[in-house]
């Protein structure tokens, strides 16, 4: 057979049917942000749950009202705030098991503080006398993760290699609107989907990345709208509510726990302070903006469930706030103290080994300071 | 004494034997990036892991370098072993923020409590014919970043020796395959594989008198082709190869120029900022009183990568080298 021969007798056939791979239907968000806290929803909320989610949002706000003055006594070099933000921080510890690991970002300390990781240890970053203060394996916190959404795919490989030993683990991995614009997003949410790895993605949409407000980071529907296009569900909560911030949390947990593959949450919320204590919001914000979100503030909506179930009487909130005065007096004495410092730990623990140029690296500093000593000690006399 | 018939092999069958010796062994080492599985990569390096070990432990990954080192990482800190595949050296940057941020800096900001022993192998460097974007020579960014190994192998054995050592570090490892040399063959055999050496010792592939060739991956061959081509010249050159660019081994590379009193430091990255720069340094240092010349570099010109039918013109070769040792001014002997 020619080849003119052979294309004469080449029939084209129709291409096989395209087909959606995924219903995305099921994966949409809500179009309002779930609520329970004043809500019928609230009625079913657990009274223990409720308690717990308020002690810790009492003593979160004392907590970074106290590591923001420790900035302005020199304590703290820098303390990028959560207040306003209590919620979400909380309800984020709370919600895993002490199996899972927890994967916040730098305004996270609270969550971190929140799982058990020690007060002072959780600032040793933000104080500047090491990077990690904590064992990251003790309660399963991953670092604080000052490059934006980088975090994220760790999360998803921790989850994923969790998945492939056999253990019955949840990353839960803590991200802002700012960080969703990162590449880091994209590719921690794609992988997660692909390996449908037990992973809950929490984004805290605080209204601003610094100074830039979400309308100039993302063109989406909302940004739990960004899980449809990697065949994830996307959840939208009120980030200030934190029973609603748990319930969806938790059932994302469990669907992940289940083999039910990731999911996105968004949380509606807003930044109350400035980005930190060395920004100023007035230069893209303006007071009534803020006041507005004052009256939705975390901590009154829990109090007035509370109260207005008869869970919590003057006493009952009295007593949580001295227990956070004394969490804060306790913070500030151990503040106060000055951190040890080794200048050894400049060379050991780069490598399992220090390399041969680190070895005569780390004798030319301690000569250094054996002079330093030497001249201090001649002065003195 | 019997002999054991030694097999001619290539450097990339002695990757893949590194990387399946190192799997059978331990339960922990899993291979994941793009192509790596049934394809078994595009240079074949991984070829037939999958199907041996199964895809969990070798994995297609979806195509993102950041997220394929990211999840490393998180793999990496829950107690497995990661073999990342970059398929080509400028397809790698993506995942520079995962390596410098994370990869590099954990085990020091977490003071040794979380290190990662991840491997990430690079092909890397010219000489096959590669359309742009195929052919860089990136070690002096992984150099220039603390907290990583920096490895290249020039033999086949050394190809298994250093993969070996690589993936059983406790630290992390940027491991730089030469492409070229890929293919090339060596008599090696697989059945009683190489000596897993520290990673960090240099090797005198030659001995000489006369002055000493220090370079390391693609380079190695073309030095030792320009040492034999130098003996019509009078010149018995050494040639050291590196192997290791972090750690940096000062003794045997100093031991050989305070012998031959002359070194030529010869490699495919561009000159300026890149790894000669830093050993010139260290060499002249160190042996000041022992050399009779200036150390110069032979080194890729500090352009972009050339388009294939230039890339003989960029890449160090005999003639460049025989001329830099010339230059090494031996007039003042006489």
């Amino acid at each position: 057979m020619t080849v003119m021969e052979q294309r004469g007798a080449y029939r084209p056939s129709p291409p096989p049917a395209w087909q959606p791979r995924t219903d995305p239907a099921p994966l949409l968000p809500d179009a309002e942000p779930y609520r329970v806290l004043g809500t019928e929803a609230a009625a079913k909320a657990d009274p223990e749950l409720l308690r717990r989610l308020y002690a810790h949002v009492v003593r979160g706000r004392r907590y970074n009202a106290q590591a923001t003055a420790l900035t302005k006594q020199g304590r703290l070099a820098v303390y990028p705030s959560s207040t306003g933000q209590e919620a979400c921080e909380v309800a984020a510890a709370l919600v895993l098991q002490e199996r899972d690991w927890l994967f916040p970002s730098y305004r996270d300390t609270l969550a971190a503080v929140a799982r058990g990781v020690d007060p002072v240890e959780a600032l040793t970053l933000l104080r500047g006398d090491w990077h990690t203060g904590y064992d990251p394996y003790e309660h399963r916190v991953a670092p604080l993760s000052t490059p934006l959404a980088t975090q994220l795919p760790h999360a998803v490989g921790l989850a994923h290699a969790a998945r492939l030993k056999g253990d019955d683990v949840v990353a839960l991995a803590m991200v802002g609107d700012g960080g969703t614009s990162e590449g880091d997003f994209h590719e921690a949410l794609n992988f997660a989907a692909v390996w449908r790895a037990p992973v809950v993605f929490l984004v805290q949409n605080n209204g601003f990345a610094i100074s830039v407000p979400l309308a100039k980071q993302t063109a989406a529907p909302s940004l739990a709208h960004k899980a449809v296009g990697y065949g994830m569900p996307g959840r939208l909560v009120d980030g200030n509510d934190a029973a609603a911030v748990h319930e969806v949390l938790a059932d994302a947990v469990r669907h992940a726990r289940a083999g039910g593959g990731p999911t996105l949450v968004e949380a509606v919320t807003y930044r109350i302070d400035a980005h930190t204590n060395a920004d100023d919001a007035t230069r893209y914000r303006g007071d009534a903006e803020v006041e507005a979100w004052r009256d939705h503030d975390p901590l009154q909506l829990l109090e007035r469930e509370l109260t207005g179930r008869g869970l919590l009487d003057e006493a009952g909130a009295a007593a949580a706030r001295e227990e956070a005065e004394a969490m804060a007096a306790r913070l500030r004495e151990r503040m106060n103290q000055d951190p040890a410092l080794d200048p050894a730990d400049l060379f050991a623990h780069v490598y399992a080994e220090p390399t041969p140029q680190l070895r005569e690296q780390q004798a030319l500093l301690e000569a250094e300071l054996a002079a330093e000593n030497e001249s201090r000690e001649g002065t003195a006399r | 004494m019997t002999t054991v018939a030694l097999k001619p092999a290539t450097m990339a069958q002695a990757l893949t034997r590194a990387m399946r010796d190192a799997m059978a062994a331990d339960p922990s080492v899993h291979v994941m990036g793009e192509d790596v599985g049934t394809l078994g990569g595009v240079f074949r390096v991984t070829d037939g892991l999958a199907k041996e070990f199964g895809e969990d432990r070798c994995t297609d990954t979806p195509l993102a370098e950041a997220g394929i080192l990211g999840t490393a990482v998180g793999m990496a800190m829950y107690g497995l072993r990661p073999v990342v595949e970059m398929q080509f050296d400028a397809f790698a940057y993506p995942a520079f923020e995962q390596l410098v941020s994370h990869v590099a800096k954990m085990r020091n900001r977490t003071r040794g409590k979380m290190p990662l022993p991840i491997t990430i192998r690079v092909p890397y460097g010219g000489g096959i014919g590669g359309v742009e974007h195929h052919s860089d020579s990136s070690e002096a960014y992984y150099m220039a970043t603390p907290g990583l190994h920096v490895v290249t192998p020039a033999t086949v054995a050394d190809a298994y020796g250093l993969l070996r050592a690589a993936i059983a570090s406790d630290d992390p490892v940027v491991f730089l395959e030469p492409k070229r040399l890929y293919w090339s063959k060596d008599s090696w055999n697989p059945e009683e594989p190489t000596t897993v050496e520290p990673i960090g010792r240099a090797v005198v592939r030659r001995t000489g008198g006369s002055a000493t060739l220090i370079t390391y991956g693609p380079s190695v061959p073309v030095c030792l082709e320009a040492a034999e081509a130098a003996r019509a010249e009078g010149w018995d050159l050494e040639v050291v190869d590196l192997r290791s660019l972090v750690p940096f081994d000062d003794e045997t590379v100093c031991a050989s120029v305070r012998r031959t009193g002359r070194a030529v430091v010869v490699h495919e990255s561009g000159g300026y900022g890149g790894p000669g720069g830093e050993i010139a340094a260290r060499v002249t240092e160190r042996c000041f009183h022992h050399l009779e010349a200036p150390v110069l570099r032979v080194a890729g010109f500090d352009i972009p990568y050339p388009p294939p039918m230039l890339e003989r013109h960029h890449l160090p070769g005999v003639d460049r080298i025989l001329d830099a040792v010339a230059r090494l001014q031996w007039e003042a002997e006489s």
